[in-house]
């Protein structure tokens, strides 16, 4: 996938295919979108933001985007992905295209409205115009411009004001066979208006393990006083490559809580970016990444402290084993107005084998005078002494490891407040470190 | 049950056990006390199978099998408990989980049936009240913001369900005020039986007025200076270690 051939997609896709559809102002965003992408290039290790993370193998590979709506999923494929709640609205895309006839949107109330891109467009057009491409910036993300000049299938989501939607959102991205080889550009936009609150969780799976590319971007905007939790479950085939994008706006008094969940992927990056645009946000900032052979996973968020009295909370671990990579790099940003601003992050690792490796770069920078921020980094092995203890207790050492390994884990999975979802990634971490010899 | 011949264990370069020898039959209850440095409790340890210490020389038999062959897991299978001077802190895991998971393993050692969450909670029902503690410190992160006191009582949990046949108490006294102290001498009383042994390795003397010895040995510098009866400790609570040490050729704080 050079620039080359990927101009020449873009050319053929803006203008026979899907990428000529859509209003004036989607088309020529579009155009924008391309032109920023061919301006920027793919990323390079020289970029500091990819400063650990060679994105080469993905500007190489040659992915081309889907066309028409392919794949072989069924209701069947999708249950295990669905936490034991079918009954959860939800939005289906396979290998990037949206399936209508395996998703649902029962339950929710008149002010909660799930759509496909397409539909919102008609629909609530004036919605998307205001907030679609608004919130993620790709000025300097090569990634975000490239999922942007390739813009079509997607979720809207929007909570009215003062609805609180009574189920969560579940928005699921399915990779299967027929997928092997495409470009994903999926764009989610996000919408609470005031006093709104939402749980909106997406899965990034796979059916098979084909070797693919997803590159998703979600635009929230958070309104005032309002709820947005956001969940994300990263558990692409072991041969593809994920680029996922959360970019949120917050104003004054709301709240973003965002889990991000990563086990899958031969390369993956995920990216949180907020700006808390108002007085008296909170945002909290969670994850979790579990890796081993030869997996490379990179979280990079960025807090923005733009007004006063605000507070961040931001807990990262990691697990690696094999030789795997991970890369962890937060940043917390505090403007010179950002007065009060209360800020803790912390990452924690732990390495399982010799070979696998964690690079972690927390960074706080700040430029006001009254502010009370706290980070910190630590990459360990596991505790011998704890190790000893259990033993002595008649557990045997493959059984102490796993037992302290699923604890390391388990302590951040706590905080995801969705229960099932919780308890789901509970069960995957457990799989993941307890050899059922049953 | 157990017999200790011409031990020797170090740390890296450094001899701690410098000879040790010693028999614990089945029903008796030892006490080893000795100045810090001594090596009381590197003793502790290698009989649990401590990593960091390397046996140089010497032999442990214990019911006829060579412990020092044995993993730790094995050891505590085979009847072998260690209350720990420090107990470890294990955040994330439940010390209902990880209890009734030691449990388990030491039932099936035995032969026995493993047994499910709500079985193990008769069991645990009886053995709490042993040492006097609340069931919500089940559900809490074993030893995790647990009080010196709570650890120490955690420990003795552990021995009351496990039902080892030799308990070796690594200075389980340390840092207990008096209330505390009776209910965990309280607790490793009620456990005795004629068919097991306890070794208590402390400091202080104030610990056997609780759990009363049949033997007191005394340790300096890696070996056994003297061995005697009850009568010892409240000799040494009397007069101190430093006539034992000089008797024994050895300076004080010599080994510390």
């Amino acid at each position: 996938m050079t620039s080359t051939t990927i101009a020449d997609e873009f050319e053929t896709f803006a203008t026979d295919g899907a990428g000529a559809e859509g209003p004036r102002w989607l088309r020529k965003a579009r155009k924008a979108a391309m032109a920023r992408f061919e301006q920027l290039g793919f990323p390079t290790p020289r970029d500091e933001d990819w400063h650990y993370t060679s994105v080469a193998p993905i500007a190489e590979a040659g992915f081309r985007v889907v066309g028409e709506p392919g794949g072989d999923v069924t209701e069947a494929d999708l249950e295990p992905f669905l936490f034991g709640h079918p009954e959860w609205p939800r939005l289906v895309f396979v290998n990037g295209r949206y399936a209508e006839g395996l998703s649902h949107v029962r339950g929710l109330p008149a002010g909660v409205r799930v759509l496909d891109l397409a539909q919102a467009v008609e629909e609530e057009g004036d919605l998307v115009e205001r907030h679609l491409t608004q919130v993620a910036d790709d000025e300097a993300r090569a990634f975000t411009a490239l999922n942007g000049a390739f813009l079509r299938d997607g979720a809207v989501v929007h909570v009215a004001k003062e609805v609180e939607s009574p189920l969560p959102v579940h928005l699921v991205f399915v990779a299967d066979a027929a997928g092997a080889n495409s470009a994903v550009h999926v764009r989610n936009l996000i919408v609470a208006e005031r006093h709104a609150q939402v749980t909106v969780l997406e899965s990034y799976v796979a059916v098979g393990d084909a070797r693919y590319f997803t590159n998703a971007v979600t635009e929230v905007a958070v309104g005032e006083g309002a709820t947005v939790r956001h969940y994300k479950v990263q558990r692409e085939s072991e041969r593809a490559f994920h680029v996922g994008t959360a970019e949120v706006t917050q104003a004054r008094d709301s709240h973003y809580v965002s889990f991000s969940f990563a086990t899958g992927g031969a390369l993956s990056r995920t990216n949180v970016y907020t700006v808390l645009a108002g007085e008296g946000c909170g945002a909290t900032l969670n994850g979790l990444y579990m890796v081993d052979g030869e997996q490379h996973v990179d979280h990079q968020t960025r807090i923005e402290h733009a007004q006063p009295n605000c507070f961040s909370r931001e807990i990262y671990k990691g697990v690696l084993d094999g030789a795997a990579r991970a890369v962890f790099n937060g940043k917390v940003y505090v403007h010179p107005i950002a007065q009060k601003t209360d800020g803790k992050q912390s990452n924690n690792n732990l390495l399982l084998s010799e070979r696998a490796h964690v690079d972690t770069k927390p960074q706080l920078e700040i430029f006001a005078d009254d502010v009370k921020c706290t980070h910190g980094a630590t990459v360990g092995r596991i505790d011998e002494t704890a190790l000893f203890y259990m033993k002595s207790r008649g557990l045997d050492r493959e059984t102490a490891r796993h037992l302290l390994t699923y604890a390391f884990a388990a302590d951040v999975l706590e905080t995801i407040e969705l229960e099932p979802v919780r308890e789901g990634l509970e069960e995957l971490a457990r799989k993941r470190f307890i050899v059922d010899d049953q | 049950m157990l017999k200790i011949k011409n031990l020797h264990a170090s740390v890296g370069d450094k001899e701690i056990l410098r000879g040790i020898s010693l028999s614990v039959n089945a029903g008796e209850v030892h006490a080893i006390m000795g100045p810090n440095g001594s090596g009381k409790s590197t003793l502790a340890q290698v009989l649990a199978g401590h990593p960091g210490f390397e046996v140089t020389k010497g032999s442990v038999e214990y019911e006829g099998q060579d412990l020092l062959e044995l993993e730790p897991e094995e050891r505590a299978r085979a009847g072998v408990f260690l209350a720990f001077q420090y107990p470890v802190e294990i955040p994330g895991v439940s010390n209902a989980y990880f209890l009734r998971s030691a449990y388990n393993e030491i039932r099936k050692a035995r032969g026995l049936e493993e047994v499910d969450p709500l079985e193990f909670l008769d069991v645990m029902d009886q053995k709490l009240k042993v040492v006097e503690m609340d069931e919500a410190m089940l559900n809490r992160s074993v030893n995790t913001g647990f009080s010196g006191g709570e650890k120490k009582r955690n420990e003795i949990l552990q021995m009351a369900i496990l039902e080892p046949k030799l308990a070796i108490l690594d200075e389980t006294d340390s840092g207990l005020d008096i209330d505390a102290l009776r209910t965990v001498a309280h607790g490793v009383n009620q456990l005795r039986r004629p068919d097991n042994a306890t070794i208590v390795v402390t400091h202080y003397q104030r610990l056997l007025n609780y759990i009363v010895p049949d033997y007191v040995h005394v340790l300096a510098n890696g070996r056994i200076v003297r061995s005697g009866d009850k009568g010892l400790a409240l000799e040494l609570e009397a007069k101190g270690y430093d006539w034992l040490l000089e008797d024994a050729g050895v300076t004080a704080g010599a080994g510390a």
